[in-house]
């Protein structure tokens, strides 16, 4: 078991295997984000019932929270792959740290817009200092500082090097950052409307679980994509990458 | 006599020890801030401007100046910490004294400590001694100076060991100075939340030991994990030229 | 389905504006974020494909 492991994670180390396995996945993958987005998306638009309080505002849910889930899981893939970067000077991780953050970002972006459209028929006001809005500020922040660091540096590799230690130090910093702005937010505005106060109902949250799996593939698909460009980038003097392209 | 042809075993000399390499490299630095002085001056000059600018920009009443004092004065520290620690590794990685402690026996991440202390030292110090005075001139008044000064003294090592993962990660960069900022401004969240908050509880003559537990459970925190992360930091930069 | 007709399935009960605002910006995002590899990819293709013509050149 721990051997055809350790077997796997070779093989993804290598640029050519990973550019093939991807491009043989990548179909599949495409395929179960659609099979799971459109239904999920048009039963939560049209056919899930309208939530108790706030009528038909709520349905920005099922957008709001897989791209909040995204965000955050998608800094800890960043995390994990700048520790990967470090212990053992893998290429790949390089490339797909490189690739998430800009993604992560649009996920953290996406979350704070719809959060701010579904706050202003909820709350009355754009925009709210509650505590999970203003730690997702915080967390496109993080993002962009890594984006902004990890472009100011020309050499791939130790840009890379660079980006997976303040990747690192902003993992090790989020559970705090999330639990003081929590602590904050209790201290300064004691009761707000909370997004998801009442029970959820089963037929919204099946249909919020396919939401939140399809935004996965799809996530899964962007970096993908992404990470296969960085391939041919940093590649292309090698014979595999020239014949691909036709050379 | 020896032998000449037959290789003698080599005297093993005497490595100074981490703790003798540390204190070698803070009175370095210590040193070399009293001769130039207008480094330890300038965040302080900077820190008294923007404290002084918010009653100019907000208006003289004290009611208001009360109000956002602690939070005033936080963000002012913030700020003159960042601008500072630019020089904490700058003249040492233009010079090549960094390489050199990179090649020195003693652990890189024990050196960038030293010199992270004697950075706050000499930059942190002087603003905490003069928070009092601004934060009387902001209409604070008693308990609440004193807690400043508490919180100030447990909250700006962990800004400083923060800002230098950010300086050793942009060392090697020309244009450092923004993108420090962008990079560490985030990371400061927590203590700008716990220390402003520990001024106002004090200022509502509430309890405020929890805050400035968390502030020091921070700093504990901080001198823990964030050497290694420096040390880290400035062994890419150095090597990646 | 929760709607009468397809009017009240635009309107949302008064929510429409902010639902489909919603929607329609996370669209934006993520189709500019299919589309970035896409073209990066045919430039990508293109610049290697003149490199390795300019050393044939030269050769």
């Amino acid at each position: 078991m721990f051997e055809s492991l350790k077997r796997l994670y070779h093989k993804f180390g290598s640029p050519k295997y990973f550019y093939d396995i991807t491009g043989r996945m990548l179909p599949w993958l495409v395929a179960l984000s659609v099979l799971l987005l459109i239904p999920g998306l048009i039963y939560g638009l049209g056919f899930a019932p309208p939530e108790k309080y706030q009528g038909n505002s709520y349905r920005v849910i099922y957008i709001h929270v897989p791209a909040a889930s995204i965000a955050m899981s998608g800094y800890m893939l960043m995390a994990v792959a700048g520790v990967v970067v470090l212990v053992w000077r893998m290429k790949m991780a390089e490339m797909v740290a490189k690739s998430v953050a800009p993604i992560g970002a649009s996920f953290a972006f996406i979350c704070l817009v719809t959060g701010s459209i579904w706050g202003k028929p909820t709350w009355g006001t754009w925009w709210v200092w509650d505590a999970r809005l203003t730690s997702m500020l915080i967390l496109l922040f993080l993002y962009l500082g890594v984006m902004a660091l990890n472009a100011a540096i020309e050499n791939a590799q130790s840009a890379a090097r660079a980006t997976a230690v303040l990747s690192i130090v902003g993992a090790v910093n989020l559970p705090i950052i999330k639990y003081s702005v929590e602590w904050w937010n209790t201290l300064h505005q004691p009761a707000s409307i909370r997004m998801t106060s009442s029970a959820i109902d089963p037929e919204m949250l099946y249909t919020l679980l396919s939401c939140i799996a399809g935004f996965y593939c799809l996530f899964a698909v962007l970096v993908i994509l992404s990470t296969r460009c960085e391939i041919l980038l940093r590649e292309q003097r090698s014979s595999w990458v020239k014949k691909l392209v036709g050379v | 006599m020896a032998d000449p042809l037959v290789s003698q075993p080599v005297q093993a000399e005497e490595v100074p020890s981490m703790w003798s390499g540390m204190l070698a490299v803070m009175k370095r630095d210590l040193l070399i801030a009293f001769r130039q002085r207008s480094d330890m001056v300038n965040p302080l000059f900077f820190f008294i401007m923007v404290i002084a600018l918010f009653p100019l920009g907000i208006g003289p009443e004290p009611s208001t100046l009360q109000k956002i004092g602690p939070g005033v004065i936080w963000i002012a520290a913030l700020l003159s910490t960042l601008l500072s620690v630019d020089s904490l590794f700058r003249q040492d990685f233009d010079d090549g004294s960094l390489e050199l402690a990179l090649l020195s026996p003693q652990p890189l991440f024990v050196l960038a400590f030293g010199k992270v202390i004697a950075h706050w030292l000499v930059t942190a110090i002087p603003l905490i001694l003069v928070a009092p005075i601004l934060s009387i001139m902001l209409f604070m008044d008693g308990d609440t100076v004193k807690v400043t000064l508490y919180s100030l003294l447990l909250g700006t090592p962990v800004l400083s060991m923060i800002s230098a993962i950010g300086a050793a990660l942009t060392v090697g960069l020309r244009k450092g100075g923004v993108l420090v900022a962008v990079i560490a401004l985030p990371l400061y969240i927590p203590v700008l939340i716990f220390g402003t908050s520990a001024v106002e509880a004090a200022s509502m003559t509430l309890p405020y030991a929890g805050q400035l537990a968390y502030l020091a459970a921070f700093l504990i925190m901080a001198l823990t994990f964030a050497p290694f992360a420096i040390g880290a930091a400035l062994r890419i930069s150095v090597t990646s030229q | 389905m929760e709607f009468e007709t397809f009017a009240d399935f635009i309107a949302m009960g008064k929510h429409g504006p902010y639902v489909w605002s919603a929607y329609g910006i996370t669209l934006v995002v993520v189709i500019a974020n299919i589309l970035a590899p896409v073209i990066r990819r045919k430039g990508l293709v293109e610049e290697i494909k003149r490199k390795a013509k300019r050393e044939q050149l030269e050769s």
